[in-house]
């Protein structure tokens, strides 16, 4: 049998999220195709068919598909995913709203965020928050797994020629249609593969004062993420939440601002390679995960960071 | 219209939830459990819906224990008119559930149903698309704004990227998320007039449906602890460790 991975296509550009999936994939040992759905990805499929080490590139490309309305998705993702022993998807918004809609018309369980593969039918995923990380086995004949992408590297996006093969969709359900969207325009990596990660929390005070945290961003090339308590407060949007439910990320460095450290929080932060806290509450939870920890007033220490950063290059 | 919301009684989440010494599961006896975060805004969506004058009947719907009545009574507090527990003690997992409740939708015919996107417990985050695809619904997953008209939900949900927005023909199903709402409070003359309120209570047989669990438990265990590092005076510390200890920058 084969795997199949469901690429991530935003705005038809074919996601890097993708190439964590297809590692996961490709440790199963079969042959891995990579499906792309949509409407106009060309780009996209010919982009996924330079994915060293796949077999296919199956295009599903109809008007109905766009914008990734689920309900048109499902049918022929469902009759595909019949011809396949594991179905995979990176573990992101999008992952998250199809795959279980594939698994329950196949009447089989959906398996979520796995961080590792013991076995074609035994994998690792957390719980809790990843207070816990539970072994689990399907019993079911076709596994649809979603991949935490940070637990997987990267497979190189070049150096494949896989064939093209277009794939039937199917009609428009009538039941969902795309209104609208407002999507994040940043000049900054994306957090969730950022090698530097400077986040935020309540401590912040304001969305102003995150001006701090996107210069010091800017000088290291990183990106700027939040805890849930700055985004309950109105100072960032949704899509910088790190955490339990929100993105989970896991830089070279995070650098944690302002932040308590909530369980809810490290959930998304904990496998950061290093981690460091400023904080002006010296027995803040954060502290204890902290490679260096910095109890300081924020407002003077990252500027001051800022500037040091400016005189060491 | 009546809306249908299912709710989970999970481990409170400020509770740190510790394996069993024999690697089997998590320990749940003596541990403060709590109806789920997600769910509590389902909850208040649904009764905001009745108070706009747009829900006929809210039903608060969960599986599980004898002692999920306890969360059902939290939701009838917070203003669900009646709820439906399908008692087992079986493990239950989110095809089951799903499975179960598109059972009780048959029955009862709401015009939507509304879930926490995950539970704190196994963070599947999948029945209630597993419920809309079983249904043949449309879905509006990660909600975090919700407006019913003219047999149209308009959906907005939170999405990596940002936002999106999505029209959904109603009967749909909704998944919550942080900021669709803050959830109420029960108050104390509610907690009582909750107590009169109907739980109906059924079984899995009531309803027909395989309720099994797909999936194994082979081992729970604790991940490595991050050990705490060091503290470091000043800014200059910092950078010098990032610098030449660490080699991160």
């Amino acid at each position: 049998m084969a795997s199949l991975v469901i690429a991530e296509i935003v705005d038809g550009i074919l996601k890097p999220t993708t190439l964590n999936a297809v590692t996961a994939a490709l440790q199963l040992g079969d042959a891995v195709d990579v499906l792309v759905a949509g409407h106009e990805i060309q780009t996209a499929a010919a982009a996924a068919a330079r994915i060293a080490g796949i077999r296919t590139v199956l295009v599903l490309d109809a008007a109905p598909l766009a914008h990734d309305l689920v309900e048109n998705l499902t049918p022929p993702l469902v009759a595909l995913a019949r011809r396949y022993s594991h179905v995979l998807a990176p573990a992101t918004t999008q992952g998250k709203n199809l795959l279980p809609r594939i698994a329950a018309l196949l009447d089989v369980a959906q398996i979520s965020e796995i961080v590792a593969i013991q076995g074609p039918d035994v994998f690792v995923r957390p719980i809790y928050a990843g207070n816990v990380l539970a072994t689990i086995q399907s019993t079911d004949a076709i596994k649809i797994i979603t991949v935490r992408t940070t637990a997987f590297e990267a497979t190189a996006a070049e150096g494949g020629s896989a064939a093209i093969e277009a794939v039937t969709a199917g009609d428009d359900a009538g039941l969902s249609r795309f209104v609208g969207q407002n999507l994040a325009k940043s000049e900054r990596p994306e957090l969730t593969g950022a090698r530097v990660v400077i986040s935020g929390g309540r401590g912040l005070q304001s969305g102003e004062n995150f001006k701090l945290l996107e210069t010091l961003a800017d000088k290291l090339g990183g990106a700027v993420g939040a805890s849930r308590a700055a985004v309950d407060a109105g100072y960032v949007p949704n899509d910088y939440q790190v955490g339990q439910t929100g993105k989970i990320v896991a830089p070279e460095l995070y650098i944690a601002v302002g932040i308590s450290g909530a369980i809810q929080h490290l959930a998304g932060m904990k496998d950061s390679k290093v981690i460091v806290a400023i904080n002006k509450d010296e027995d803040a939870p954060i502290f204890q995960v902290a490679d260096y920890g910095l109890v300081a007033d924020l407002f003077k220490a990252v500027p001051e960071l800022t500037d040091e950063l400016d005189r060491g290059r | 219209m009546k809306v249908l919301v299912a709710v989970k009684r999970v481990i409170d989440y400020n509770v740190k939830v510790r394996v069993k010494a024999d690697g089997s599961a998590v320990e749940t006896a003596n541990v403060k459990f709590s109806m789920n975060p997600f769910d509590e805004i389902a909850i208040e969506e649904a009764v905001r819906l009745k108070e706009a004058g747009i829900a006929t009947e809210v039903i608060a719907v969960s599986l599980g224990i004898t002692a999920a009545q306890e969360t059902l009574r939290t939701a009838l507090a917070m203003g669900a008119d009646r709820a439906i527990h399908v008692v087992t003690d079986l493990e239950l997992q989110p095809l089951a559930v799903a499975k179960a409740l598109k059972v009780i939708a048959a029955r009862e015919q709401p015009g939507l149903i509304i879930l926490g996107k995950q539970a704190i417990d196994d963070d599947a985050n999948q029945t209630g698309q597993m419920l809309a695809a079983l249904l043949n619904w449309a879905q509006g997953t990660f909600a975090s704004k919700v407006v019913i008209a003219d047999g149209t939900a308009t959906v907005t949900r939170e999405v990596d990227g940002g936002s999106e927005t999505l029209a959904l023909t109603l009967p749909a199903v909704i998944t919550t998320d942080l900021r669709l709402n803050e959830p109420r409070y029960a108050s104390l003359p509610n907690i009582m007039k909750a107590k009169k309120k109907p739980i109906t209570a059924m079984t899995p047989e009531d309803l027909g449906v395989d309720l099994a669990p797909r999936l194994r438990t082979i081992k729970v265990t604790e991940p490595d602890k991050r050990q705490a590092g060091v503290k470091v005076p000043d800014v200059a510390a910092l950078v010098d460790l990032l610098t030449n200890q660490a080699r991160v920058i």
